[in-house]
C-alpha cells in the first residue's frame, strides 16, 4: 500500500541521478511535451504579431480572429507538403538530422524546475546536464548543413558549430560564477542540482542576479548575450542569415522537417531562458520573497495567475465588442467572443484554486495553489526573455561573421572570466 | 543600312561590328570557373552561385563567388536576366512612343528617367520646356529622389540584418507615391513628363500635399537615423566595408553618392545644371572614407538637401504655360546628342542618334547603377560572404536598369 501511494506522492526525490518516481515522471513528460508544443506554437503566434507591430504592420489577421488560428494552419500547410531530399544529398543523415535537433531541445525540459516538486527529475549534475543536451543542438545543425550537400547550407553549419563553441565558453563561464554563489553557506558547498539552485537563493534570501551586485548582474548579462547567440537568433542569427545564406542550415528542407527545426529552436530558446530564470532570477520563486511573505502576501501573489488570465479575457472581450459590426465579420467576431471565455473560464478556475488553495495548507487544493503559483511565476519570467527574444529581433542588424567571434573571445569571455575571478575572491572575503 | 542576314543589327558604314564573344569573355574573366575534378566539395575553395534567384541581389543579379571560407578571392557578375531590349525597342518607337519605356528601366525612379529622356529629346529638338513646367519637373524628380533613396535605404538595411526600417521607409514613400498618383494616375511608372514640358497641369492642391510631406519627411529622416546610425551593429556592418578609393571610383566611370561618399563632389545638378537647377541652393554631401558607411551618411544628406530644393521651388511656382511648342510629329534633325542627369543612383545618360525619321536610329542609355555595378568586384575582394550583400545593398541597383 506504502509503495502504491508512493507512486501517487507528486514530489519529486532528490535521489541523485533517477527520475524521482516514474509514474509521475511519465506524466510530467507528457504534461510538459505537449505544453512545450503549445507554448512553441503560441509564440510562433506571438513573435509574429509583435514583430509586426513593432513594424507598424498587422501581422497575421486573416486564420481566425487576429489570426490566431495561424500557427495551427502553418502546422497543417508544413505537415502536407512534400518531403524533399535532395538528389545528392545524404539522406539517412538529411532526415535524421532535425530529430536531432529536437531531441536536444526538449530532452533538456526534464531537469527545469517549474517548481520544487514540478520537474521531471532532480539530478546533482543538473545545469551540466542541461548545458551538455543543449548544446548537442548544434549536432543536429551540423550535420544538416552537411548532408544537404548544398554551399549555403555548408557555410550556415561551419559558422554555427563555430559560434556556439565560441559562446559556450562564456556562457559557462557565467554559469559557474552563479554556481559558486550557491556555495556561500554555512557548510560551504554549492550544487548543481537546479531544484538546489533555487532553493540556495531561497536559503541566501536572494536572487543570484542581486547578489553582490553588480557582479550576479554582469554574469547574468554575459548569459543572455551568450544565450541569443546559442540558439542562432537575431543579431547572430548568422546560421541561418537570410539575406546572406538564403535559409542557412536548412535551405534545402521543406515541410515538416523543416518546421522540426523551428520547433526545435523555439524549445532551445525557452529552455536556455529557464536557465538564465533557474540561476539569476529565483526560480519559481514571487518577487521580494523576503519582504512580502506571511499568508496574506501568499495569497495576493497566488490571485495573480487568475488576475493575468482575466486580463487576457478582457482584451479579448474589447477586441470582440471592437470589431466591425459587419455580417462578414460574424464568424471571426464568434471565435474571439469564445476564446474570450475560455480565457475567463481559465482565469476563474485559477482564481477558484487560489481561494480554495489559501484555505488549508495540507490538502490537494493547497498543492494545487502551490503548483500553479510556481509555475506562473517560473514561466513569467521566461516570457520576459522570450519577448527580449523578439524584441532584438526587430532592433538590431546583423552581426558579420568575423565580428561575432570578436565579441564571442575578445569582449564577453574576458569579462566573464573577470567575472568569476571577482565572484570568488569577493565570496571568500564576505559569504 | 540593314544587314540581310541579321535584319535587326545595325551596320556601321555597311559592315557589322564584331561583337565580343560571351563564352570568351567569360574565359579571360578573373574566375576559373571550369569544373572542379571532384564532383563532391573541395576543402579549398569554394565557387558559390548567389542568385539570380537569392534575397539579397535585388532581383535578379548573379554573382558568383569565390570563396576561400568564408573569404571572398574573387567575383564574377552575370546580368541579363531581366534583359528587354530597352534600347533596341525605342528604334521602332517614334519619339513620343517610347516615353513610357524608360520608365521600366530604373523601376523605382521612373520620374527621373522620364525626365532624362525628354530632356534629351527636347535637346534634340532645340526646345526649353517653359519655366511652370521646369519647376513642376525639379519637384516631382526631387520627391522621386527621395522615394529612391528610402526605398535604398529600407532594402539596404534588410540585407545587413535590420527588418524594421523597411517598413518606415515604406510607409513614408508611401506619402511620396499618393502624391504622384494624385498627379499623373500612377505611382511607379508614371510617365510624369512629355517632351515640351508635362502633359497635366497640377491638381488643385498639390502645392498643399507637396508643404504636409516637407513638414512630415524631416522628423521621420531623423527617426532612420535614430535607428541606425549611432547603432554599434550597423557602425560595425558598414565602417571600412567595401572601400573605394576616389582615384579607383573616377576611373571605373562610378557616379552618383557612391562617387560622392569617396570624397569626389560631382553632382550633374551642380556641374552641368539642367532644368532651372542652378536657382536653387542646396549643398552637395560628399564622403571622406567612400565606405558603406559614408555612402548611407551621403544618401542620408541628399534626401535633406531634397527637401530643401522641394521647398524653394513649391514656394516659387511661376504662372504660365506646361508645354513649349512641340510638333505633333517628333521629326528632329539628323544628329546625335548625349544628355545627362542626376538620377538617384547616379549619372543617368541618354544618347540619341536622329537620322531625320520619326523614330531614332540609335539610342543609347547610360545607367548608373550598370556602371556602378563594375566596381563590386574591387570592393569586395578580400572581405567577407556578408560584406557582398552589404556592398550590393550599398550601390542601390536596380537590375531593370543595368539589363534595361
Amino acid at each position: 500500500m506504502n509503495a502504491l501511494m508512493s507512486y501517487l506522492d507528486p514530489r519529486v526525490t532528490a535521489t541523485p541521478g533517477s527520475a524521482g518516481n516514474e509514474l509521475w515522471a511519465l506524466i510530467y513528460v507528457f504534461v510538459i511535451f505537449a505544453g512545450v508544443a503549445v507554448i512553441v506554437l503560441s509564440m510562433n503566434w506571438l513573435e509574429r504579431k509583435a514583430l509586426a507591430h513593432f513594424q507598424i504592420r498587422l501581422g497575421p489577421m486573416r486564420v481566425g480572429p487576429h489570426g490566431l488560428l495561424q500557427p495551427i494552419a502553418d502546422a497543417l500547410k508544413l505537415m502536407t507538403k512534400e518531403d524533399i531530399v535532395p538528389a545528392d544529398a545524404d539522406e539517412v543523415v538529411f532526415r535524421f538530422a532535425p530529430v536531432i535537433g529536437l531531441l536536444a531541445a526538449f530532452t533538456v525540459y526534464i531537469v527545469i524546475p517549474f517548481g520544487p516538486s514540478q520537474a521531471v527529475t532532480d539530478m546533482n549534475i543538473g545545469i551540466l546536464f542541461m548545458l551538455g543536451v543543449s548544446s548537442l543542438g548544434v549536432l543536429g545543425i551540423v550535420t544538416a548543413g552537411w548532408s544537404s550537400n548544398s554551399h549555403y547550407p555548408l557555410i550556415g553549419a561551419l559558422r554555427s558549430s563555430a559560434q556556439i563553441i565560441s559562446y559556450e565558453v562564456a556562457m559557462g563561464l557565467a554559469v559557474v560564477s552563479a554556481l559558486l554563489m550557491t556555495s556561500l553557506n554555512a557548510q560551504g558547498t554549492g550544487t548543481l542540482s537546479m531544484i538546489g539552485i533555487v532553493q540556495a537563493q531561497q536559503q541566501q534570501h536572494i536572487w543570484f542576479v542581486f547578489k553582490f551586485f553588480p557582479l550576479g548582474f554582469i554574469a547574468l548579462i554575459i548569459f543572455a548575450i551568450a544565450m541569443v547567440a546559442e540558439t542562432n537568433r537575431a543579431p547572430f542569427d548568422l546560421p541561418e542569415a537570410e539575406s546572406e545564406l538564403t535559409a542557412g542550415f536548412h535551405t534545402e528542407y521543406s515541410g515538416l522537417r523543416w518546421s522540426l527545426f523551428m520547433l526545435a529552436e523555439y524549445a532551445a530558446m525557452i529552455a536556455v531562458s529557464s536557465i538564465a530564470v533557474t540561476l539569476w532570477l529565483g526560480g519559481w520563486m514571487h518577487p521580494f520573497p523576503n519582504w512580502l511573505n506571511g499568508p496574506t502576501w501568499e495569497f495576493i501573489f497566488s490571485l495573480f495567475p487568475g488576475l493575468t488570465f482575466g486580463g487576457l479575457a478582457l482584451i479579448a472581450f474589447i477586441g470582440t465588442a471592437r470589431m466591425p459590426s459587419h455580417p462578414y465579420f460574424k464568424i471571426q467576431r464568434a471565435g474571439l467572443a469564445i476564446f474570450a471565455v475560455f480565457l475567463g473560464f481559465l482565469a476563474l478556475l485559477l482564481l477558484a484554486i487560489a481561494v480554495a488553495g489559501h484555505a488549508n495548507d495540507a490538502s490537494i487544493a493547497a498543492r494545487c495553489r502551490e503548483g500553479v503559483d510556481n509555475i506562473y511565476w517560473f514561466m513569467l519570467k521566461v516570457a520576459v526573455f522570450m519577448y527580449l527574444f523578439i524584441w532584438y529581433r526587430a532592433t538590431w542588424p546583423r552581426y558579420r561573421f568575423d565580428q561575432l567571434m570578436k565579441v564571442g573571445w575578445k569582449v564577453l569571455l574576458p569579462i566573464s572570466l573577470g567575472v568569476l575571478i571577482v565572484t570568488a575572491i569577493v565570496g571568500v572575503i564576505f559569504g | 543600312m540593314i544587314d540581310s542576314k541579321t535584319p535587326d543589327r545595325k551596320t556601321i558604314d555597311g559592315k557589322t561590328p564584331e561583337l565580343p564573344n560571351a563564352v570568351s569573355s567569360l574565359a579571360t574573366s578573373n574566375l576559373d570557373l571550369e569544373a572542379p575534378e571532384k564532383p563532391y566539395l573541395d576543402s579549398n575553395e569554394l565557387v558559390l552561385n548567389m542568385g539570380p534567384q537569392h534575397p539579397a541581389t535585388h532581383g535578379v543579379l548573379r554573382v558568383i563567388l569565390k570563396l576561400d571560407g568564408e573569404k571572398v578571392m574573387g567575383t564574377e557578375c552575370v546580368i541579363g536576366y531581366l534583359h528587354r531590349g530597352v534600347e533596341k525597342i525605342a528604334e521602332n518607337r517614334t519619339y513620343t512612343m517610347f516615353n513610357p519605356y524608360v520608365d521600366r528601366m530604373d523601376y523605382c525612379a521612373a520620374v527621373s528617367n522620364g525626365l532624362g529622356y525628354c530632356e534629351a529629346v527636347e535637346k534634340l529638338l532645340n526646345v526649353e520646356a517653359p519655366p511652370r513646367a521646369q519647376y513642376i519637373r525639379v519637384i516631382l524628380t526631387e520627391l522621386q529622389r527621395l522615394a529612391s533613396h528610402q526605398l535604398w535605404l529600407g532594402t539596404h538595411a534588410l540585407d545587413i540584418g535590420a527588418m524594421t526600417p523597411l517598413f518606415y521607409t515604406f510607409r513614408d514613400r508611401e506619402e511620396i507615391l499618393k502624391i504622384f498618383e494624385k498627379y499623373c494616375g500612377a505611382r511607379l511608372t508614371t510617365h510624369a513628363f512629355r517632351i515640351g514640358g508635362c502633359q497635366y497641369e497640377i491638381y488643385p492642391g498639390f502645392e498643399k500635399d507637396v508643404k504636409n510631406f516637407l513638414a512630415f519627411a524631416p522628423p521621420k529622416i531623423d527617426e532612420y537615423e535614430a535607428l541606425l546610425t549611432g547603432n554599434r551593429i550597423w557602425l560595425e556592418r558598414t565602417k571600412n566595408v567595401g572601400v573605394i578609393s576616389a582615384k579607383d571610383a573616377i576611373a571605373l566611370g562610378v557616379t552618383g553618392p557612391v562617387l560622392r561618399a569617396s570624397g569626389v563632389k560631382w553632382d550633374i545638378r551642380k556641374a552641368v545644371p539642367y532644368e532651372n537647377y542652378s536657382k536653387f541652393d542646396f549643398e552637395i554631401p560628399v564622403g571622406a572614407n567612400g565606405d558603406t558607411y559614408d555612402r548611407y551618411l551621403v544618401r542620408m544628406e541628399e534626401m535633406r538637401q531634397s527637401l530643401r530644393i522641394i521647398e524653394q521651388a513649391v514656394n516659387g511656382i511661376p504662372e504660365g504655360p506646361i508645354m513649349a511648342k512641340v510638333p505633333k510629329l517628333i521629326k528632329p534633325a539628323p544628329g546625335e546628342i548625349y544628355h545627362s542627369i542626376e538620377a538617384p543612383k547616379g549619372e543617368l545618360g541618354y544618347f540619341i542618334v536622329s537620322d531625320g525619321s520619326t523614330q531614332p536610329y540609335r539610342l543609347r542609355v547610360r545607367p548608373p547603377s550598370f556602371v556602378n555595378l563594375q566596381a563590386l568586384d574591387c570592393m569586395v575582394r578580400g572581405a567577407l560572404v556578408a560584406d557582398v550583400v552589404a556592398v550590393i545593398g550599398t550601390f542601390d541597383i536596380v537590375l531593370g536598369e543595368v539589363d534595361r
